[in-house]
């Protein structure tokens, strides 16, 4: 970078110290819980506001320059990525696929994470992390608006991206995104904090943003690649404010220890379901593999993640209960996920396969106790299905899990030839789980999750068709009206890969770009 | 100990810089991998300035590193001088 830098008057530590103290004021005619009214009501106690300390010593006018730059670097990118055509250099068209899923299902939550920093950042009473929280709200925003500049370009010339917006309030799959923030943002600023700030971006933002923009590098997308950079280049001031706001609540007063820790153990697991979306793109949706989902959840998860568990063991901390059947899934999570989807090819606003013969090969040798042994014959016998014009649809809905809201998919921690069922009786009504770790998070706060909107049991009770539709008329076709009501073409959005438009349009043009005719 | 990591973008501006954190921490390993470097290293690993700056002949605020940092891990401690990652056990 060709930056001159000037002398510098203050030192780093000093300028931070100006920049982020003595700018709040003690309020003199409102108490100062009512100017922070959500401040203490999670029982976190602080005493002393002043000990936060940012370890990037980051301030204001640092802050617009690096991100200024980094603007700069991106849209010179983008522009040039959209000028040559680079949607044709992708290494074949159902990579596109992973795309359509980032933005419908991703981008919306960079949005909300914009105004869950926004609030907090409000809400916290110290100078120090509002000042952190306010570049992080900035930062999201930036990462919604980048990414859906980028992710245009697709939209010009593929399908399933033209409202991802309304999608993301509306389609099955995408409640399971949409519903962990919701979750977040509506707990109090401190869980906020330690779900997103800690456990989304500290523990677990490696495993969805270095494959996901190593896989688009990997794949020939340079505009993903990109926005993909950018957005972690901001990630890592994240996960240290992250990391600091742990140490700071575990260091201001011991009460606060198993608070944290309950909520560490939540955020774990519902971010680790979540990613669940992620595992099955690693292993199943890019053409040009980079790593397994197993072998990122080892290096991310249980190298990095063990570190950080082994040093905050010193303020008392233990690793989450969850780890261990996390552990057990990690072999068979990618392939569970992706026969869902395949199943449910017609609900998904975006195009699902059989991997050809050496990709199942590929799979084999990630996972050997698992793929042949359970999962390749019956991606195979779908496959000779397929072929003979049997292509299956399951016209079905699955039951949901009442926290993570996916699709009763997973199997006995064990087990997997059993699917795991678990449920409570709450007031007058039975509710379902996913898995042991679901059902405590729900039994621990079951005000809150009872009001979870569940997309299968919005259908069954009439609120997911366009409005004006008669359910009761002559040749009522449900599948169609929930299509129409989530804004999805079907024969263009949805269904196989196979003898779609975006993979006949892809080698046409493909074909026109790279000859004569 | 547990390694703490640095994971860079590979481009012009971090070539240096990440030739300056090997020559300074001979315990680091770096894997390359595509468009990007992962730098692991046991207990601690430190960028220095002065390093930086020798190797590119202009002066460099370590701030700039914001501008290629993909993700690390590990205990921050950054001075004008110096970005030190380290665990405390």
């Amino acid at each position: 970078m060709d930056m001159n830098v000037p002398k510098k008057k203050l030192s780093l530590k000093e300028k931070y110290s100006h920049m982020t103290r003595g700018l709040d004021w003690e309020p003199s005619y409102q108490s100062k819980d009512d100017v922070y009214p959500y401040a203490k009501y999670e029982g976190i106690k602080i005493h002393d506001w002043d000990k936060w300390e940012d370890p990037f010593r980051l301030t204001m006018d640092a802050y617009w320059k690096y991100q200024a730059e980094k603007e700069r670097k991106l849209y010179a990118i983008i522009d040039a990525y959209a000028q040559n055509n680079g949607h044709l250099s992708v290494t074949d068209a159902r990579y596109i696929n992973t795309v359509k899923l980032f933005l419908t299902g991703v981008s919306p939550l960079e949005y909300m994470a914009h105004r869950g920093f926004a609030h907090v950042g409000r809400q916290l009473p110290g100078a120090g992390p509002r000042v952190a929280c306010l570049m992080q709200s900035i930062d999201e925003i930036r990462h919604a608006q980048t990414q859906v500049h980028s992710l245009s370009n697709y939209n010009k010339y593929y399908n399933g991206l033209h409202d991802f917006r309304h999608m993301h309030d509306r389609v099955w799959y995408l409640s399971v995104p949409k519903s962990f923030f919701d979750d977040a943002i509506t707990a109090g600023p401190f869980e906020f904090m330690v779900a997103i700030g800690f456990s989304f971006e500290y523990v677990l933002t490696n495993l969805l943003f270095v494959p996901f923009v190593s896989g688009a590098a990997y794949n020939g997308d340079m505009g993903a690649m990109t926005f993909g950079f950018s957005a972690q280049s901001d990630e890592a001031r994240h996960m240290t404010l992250g990391l600091e706001v742990i140490k700071f609540m575990l260091e201001q007063d011991p009460d606060n220890l198993p608070i944290v820790q309950r909520w560490i153990d939540k955020w774990a697991w519902r971010g680790t379901r979540v990613l669940t979306l992620v595992a099955m793109m690693m292993d199943y949706m890019l053409p040009k593999r980079i790593m397994s989902w197993k072998e990122a959840w080892e290096v991310y998860f249980e190298e990095n993640g063990g570190a950080l568990f082994k040093d905050l063991a010193r303020y008392g901390i233990t690793m989450p209960k969850c780890i261990e059947d996390i552990t057990k899934e990690k072999e068979h999570l990618s392939h569970q996920a992706w026969a869902t989807f395949y199943n449910y090819g017609a609900a998904a606003a975006f195009h699902t396969w059989t991997p050809d013969e050496d990709e199942m090969n590929w799979l084999s040798e990630k996972y050997p106790d698992s793929f042949d042994k359970y999962y390749r014959p019956r991606l195979e016998y779908w496959r000779d299905e397929a072929a003979k014009g049997n292509r299956f649809y399951n016209k079905t809905l699955p039951m949901l899990c009442q926290v993570c809201q996916i699709p009763m998919l997973f199997t006995e921690p064990g087990d997997p030839t059993k699917i795991c069922y678990r449920e409570a009786q709450y007031k007058d009504d039975k509710y379902h789980f996913c898995s042991d770790h679901c059902k405590e998070i729900f039994e621990h706060e079951p005000e809150k999750y009872i009001q979870s909107w569940l997309p299968v049991h919005q259908i069954y009770q009439g609120n997911c068709f366009p409005e004006g539709t008669d359910p009761t008329a002559e040749g009522f076709d449900p599948l169609a009206a929930v299509l129409a009501y989530y804004h999805m073409n079907f024969g263009r959005d949805n269904l196989d890969f196979e003898g779609s438009e975006d993979q006949k349009n892809f080698d046409a043009w493909r074909g026109v770009a790279t000859s004569n005719d | 100990m547990s390694n703490v990591f640095l994971a860079l973008q590979a481009n012009e501006e971090t070539r240096a810089i990440i030739e300056a954190i090997t020559e300074d921490n001979p315990h680091a390993v770096v894997h390359p991998s595509p468009a990007m470097v992962k730098i692991d290293a046991e207990g601690s690993l430190t960028v220095r300035r002065e390093t930086i700056e020798a190797l590119i002949g202009r002066s460099f605020d370590l701030q700039e590193l914001h501008i290629n940092l993909i993700s690390l891990s590990g205990h921050i401690d950054e001075t004008d001088d110096e970005l030190t990652l380290h665990w405390n056990a």
